[in-house]
C-alpha cells in the first residue's frame, strides 16, 4: 500500500514510467540539441557548413574553422581579458561578500538593519537603469574602455552578501562564543572559526559570479570600445559582424571556444551553482 | 581542544550579563564596531558609489537635456514629455511588456512540467542526468547562444526550417517577419532560461515533506487533482520567487533581440532597454535615455508589487 504511493519519497505519478522518460528525453535532446549541433557545425570546413541535412558527425572533420578563428580575432587576448575580468571578480566577491555576510550575521554596530535592508533593496535595481549614471561615475575617474572598469562595480554583491549571511547564520554560534572565552578577539573568532568553515558558501558565490561574469554582455558593450578591451561575447558578435553569412563554422568554433570554460565550470561547479540558485527560492 | 574547560566556565555563571554595567564601549565592542565597519566598507561604499548614486543621478539627468559635448541645460519634466510622444519608445513598451507576460508564462509552465515530472519514480542516475540537461543551457553565454539560433532560425538554410519540411510545413520567416519575430526571441530566451525556475521548483519540490503526499494520497487524491489540490499550493512560495524573479529579468531582455533582430524587423522587437541603449549610447541623448530608464525603474517596482499583493491570496506558507 504504501509501496503503491511512494518509494523513497518521491511521488507516484499517473503516467506510467515509461512515458515520462520519454517526455523527459524528448525535452532534454531539445535542449541540447542546439549545443550538439554548434560543436558539430564547427567541424565542419566551411564550404561544408551549409550543407543540408546536417550531419552530426561531420563527413570530413576539420579543424579548418578553429583556425579561421585565431585568424580573424586575436583570441587569446579576449580569453586573457575575459579570465582577468571575471577572475577578479569572482575573488572580489567572494572576499566583499564574505566580510560582509558575516558583519550582518554574527556582529552587532549601530545601523544594521537599514544598512542590511539597502542591500537587499539593491537586489531589486536592474542594471540597465543605472547604466547611465556609472557610466559617467566610470568617465569621471577615467575608467572607461578599461578593464578596471568593467571589474570594479562589479565587487559588491548584494545577493552574494544575502547568501553569505545566510550561511553563516547557519554555523553554530557556540562555536565563536567558546573561542570567545578563549581570549579570542572578534577579529580572531571570524579568522580561525568562521571564515574555515565558510568556503563551500565562499564557493557557490564565487561560481556563480564566474558563471554571470564570463557571459555578460551588456556592460562590456558599453564600457569597452575598442577592440583590445573586448571580452569574449562581445568579440564573438563582432566576429559574426565581420563575416556576415559568409561561414557559419568559423561563427560557431568561435562560440564552441568561448563554452569551453563555461562549461569546464559547469562540470566542476555544478553543485555549488545549483544550491546558489536554489537557495533563493527556498531559504526565504 | 579546550572543550574540557568550556561546561564548567558555562556552569559557574549560567546567568551572567554578558557586559559589565556600561560606562562607554568596552575594549571588545569597539572592536567589534571597528571590525563590523572594515567588513561592510567595501560592500556599502560599493553599492552607494555605483547604485545608490546612480538611481539619484538617473532621476536627476532625466530632468536635463545633455549630449556630453555641450553643457547640461535644464529641461523640467520635457524629457518625459518626448518620450511618451516618441512612437518608439511606446512600442517598446508594449513590446516588453508582451515578452515578458510570455515569456515568463511559458518559462513558468516548461520548467513546472519538467520539474514535476522528474520527481516521479526513477533511477537517481537518469534523474540527474536529466537536470544537467536542463539546467545546462543556463552555463552559456545569452549572446552567442543568439548567435547560434541566428542560423538554426534562418528562413532559407536554417536546420528548423529543414527539419519542419519533413511534416510539410513550409519554411517559417522566423526572424524576417513582423508576426514571427517576437515568438522566436522568446523561444530563444525561454530555451536559455527555463533551466533557472526548473531548479528553484526541483529545490521546492523536495522541501515538501513526504507525508502530506501520503495523506493525499490515504484520502484518494490521484494524478493531475493531487498536484492541483496538494503539490501547488505547497509549492506556491516557490512559484512566487520564480515568477519574481522571471519577470524582473524578462524586463530587462537585452542580448537575444540585440543580436537575433536588433529590434525588428520594423519596431517589432525592439525592448526597453535596447532603446535606453541607443538612446543614450548611439545618439548620446543621455537625459531622454535615463528619463526611458526611470520609467522602467517604476514598471519593475509596480509589477512587482502589484505581484507580492496578488500574492497574499494564493501563496500559502507551511
Amino acid at each position: 500500500m504504501s509501496q503503491a504511493t511512494l518509494t523513497s519519497g518521491r511521488v507516484r505519478h499517473g503516467l506510467a514510467p515509461w512515458a515520462r522518460i520519454a517526455g523527459l528525453t524528448v525535452c532534454a535532446l531539445l535542449t541540447l540539441g542546439p549545443v550538439v549541433w554548434t560543436v558539430s557545425t564547427s567541424l565542419r570546413t566551411p564550404a561544408e557548413a551549409f550543407n543540408l541535412p546536417p550531419q552530426l558527425i561531420p563527413a570530413n572533420p576539420s579543424t579548418e574553422a578553429y583556425r579561421g578563428v585565431f585568424d580573424q580575432i586575436d583570441v587569446w587576448l579576449l580569453a586573457l581579458n575575459s579570465t582577468l575580468v571575471t577572475g577578479l571578480i569572482a575573488v572580489g566577491q567572494m572576499i566583499t561578500a564574505g566580510l560582509a555576510g558575516y558583519a550582518f550575521a554574527r556582529l552587532e554596530f549601530r545601523f544594521k538593519k537599514p544598512l542590511f535592508g539597502l542591500v537587499l533593496a539593491t537586489m531589486m535595481v536592474p542594471l540597465q537603469v543605472t547604466i547611465v549614471p556609472v557610466f559617467l561615475v566610470l568617465k569621471s575617474m577615467s575608467l572607461t574602455d578599461t578593464l578596471l572598469g568593467l571589474i570594479i562595480p562589479a565587487f559588491p554583491t548584494a545577493f552574494g552578501t544575502f547568501l553569505m549571511r545566510q550561511y553563516f547564520l547557519g554555523m553554530p554560534k557556540d562555536l565563536g562564543e567558546a573561542a570567545m572565552l578563549d581570549g579570542a578577539g572578534p577579529w580572531r573568532t571570524f579568522r580561525s572559526v568562521y571564515a574555515p568553515l565558510a568556503a563551500p558558501g565562499l564557493a557557490i558565490v564565487g561560481v556563480l559570479a564566474f558563471n554571470y561574469h564570463w557571459n555578460e554582455f551588456f556592460r562590456p558593450l558599453i564600457l569597452e570600445t575598442s577592440g583590445q578591451n573586448y571580452t569574449l561575447p562581445l568579440g564573438l558578435v563582432s566576429l559574426q559582424g565581420n563575416l556576415g553569412t559568409g561561414s557559419i563554422s568559423v561563427v560557431l568554433a568561435g562560440v564552441v571556444l568561448s563554452m569551453i570554460p563555461a562549461v569546464a565550470v559547469f562540470v566542476v561547479g555544478q553543485r555549488p551553482l545549483r544550491e546558489g540558485i536554489t537557495s533563493a527560492g527556498v531559504n526565504r | 581542544m579546550t572543550n574540557t574547560q568550556i561546561p564548567p566556565a558555562r556552569a559557574e555563571r549560567p546567568a551572567a550579563p554578558p557586559a559589565p554595567a556600561p560606562k562607554g564601549p568596552s575594549a571588545r565592542d569597539r572592536g567589534t564596531r571597528l571590525l563590523a565597519t572594515l567588513f561592510l566598507a567595501p560592500t556599502i561604499v560599493g553599492i552607494v558609489v555605483f547604485t545608490v548614486v546612480p538611481i539619484v543621478g538617473s532621476v536627476i539627468l532625466s530632468l536635463f537635456h545633455w549630449n556630453v559635448i555641450e553643457s547640461p541645460s535644464y529641461a523640467g519634466l520635457s524629457n518625459y514629455g518626448e518620450v511618451f510622444g516618441d512612437e518608439t519608445v511606446l512600442v517598446s513598451f508594449r513590446n516588453t511588456l508582451v515578452f515578458m507576460i510570455l515569456a515568463v508564462a511559458l518559462q513558468l509552465l516548461v520548467a513546472l512540467a519538467l520539474a514535476l515530472t522528474l520527481n516521479g519514480r526513477m533511477p537517481g542516475w537518469l534523474r540527474s542526468v536529466f537536470r544537467s540537461a536542463f539546467f545546462f543551457p543556463l552555463v552559456l553565454s545569452a549572446a552567442s547562444i543568439s548567435v547560434v539560433m541566428k542560423y538554426l532560425f534562418n528562413q532559407d538554410f536554417g536546420v528548423i526550417n529543414w527539419l519542419l519540411g519533413f511534416v510539410g510545413i513550409a519554411p517559417v520567416p522566423w526572424l524576417t517577419s513582423e508576426n514571427a519575430a517576437m515568438a522566436t526571441v522568446i523561444l530563444v530566451y525561454v530555451w536559455q532560461q527555463f533551466g533557472f525556475s526548473f531548479l528553484l521548483f526541483v529545490g521546492g519540490l523536495n522541501n515538501i515533506p513526504k507525508e502530506i503526499h501520503e495523506a493525499a494520497a490515504l484520502d484518494g487524491a490521484t494524478g493531475l487533482r493531487k498536484h492541483l489540490t496538494v503539490t501547488l499550493p505547497l509549492l506556491s512560495p516557490t512559484l512566487l520567487v520564480a515568477s519574481v524573479v522571471g519577470i524582473i529579468n524578462a524586463l530587462q531582455v537585452f542580448e537575444q533581440p540585440y543580436v537575433l533582430t536588433n529590434g525588428g524587423p520594423g519596431d517589432s522587437t525592439r525592448t526597453v532597454v535596447m532603446v535606453i541603449y541607443e538612446t543614450a549610447f548611439e545618439q548620446l541623448r543621455f537625459g531622454e535615455a535615463s528619463a526611458v530608464g526611470v520609467l522602467l525603474f517604476v514598471l519593475i517596482m509596480a509589477v512587482t508589487a502589484l505581484q507580492f499583493r496578488l500574492s497574499r491570496r494564493f501563496v500559502h506558507y507551511q
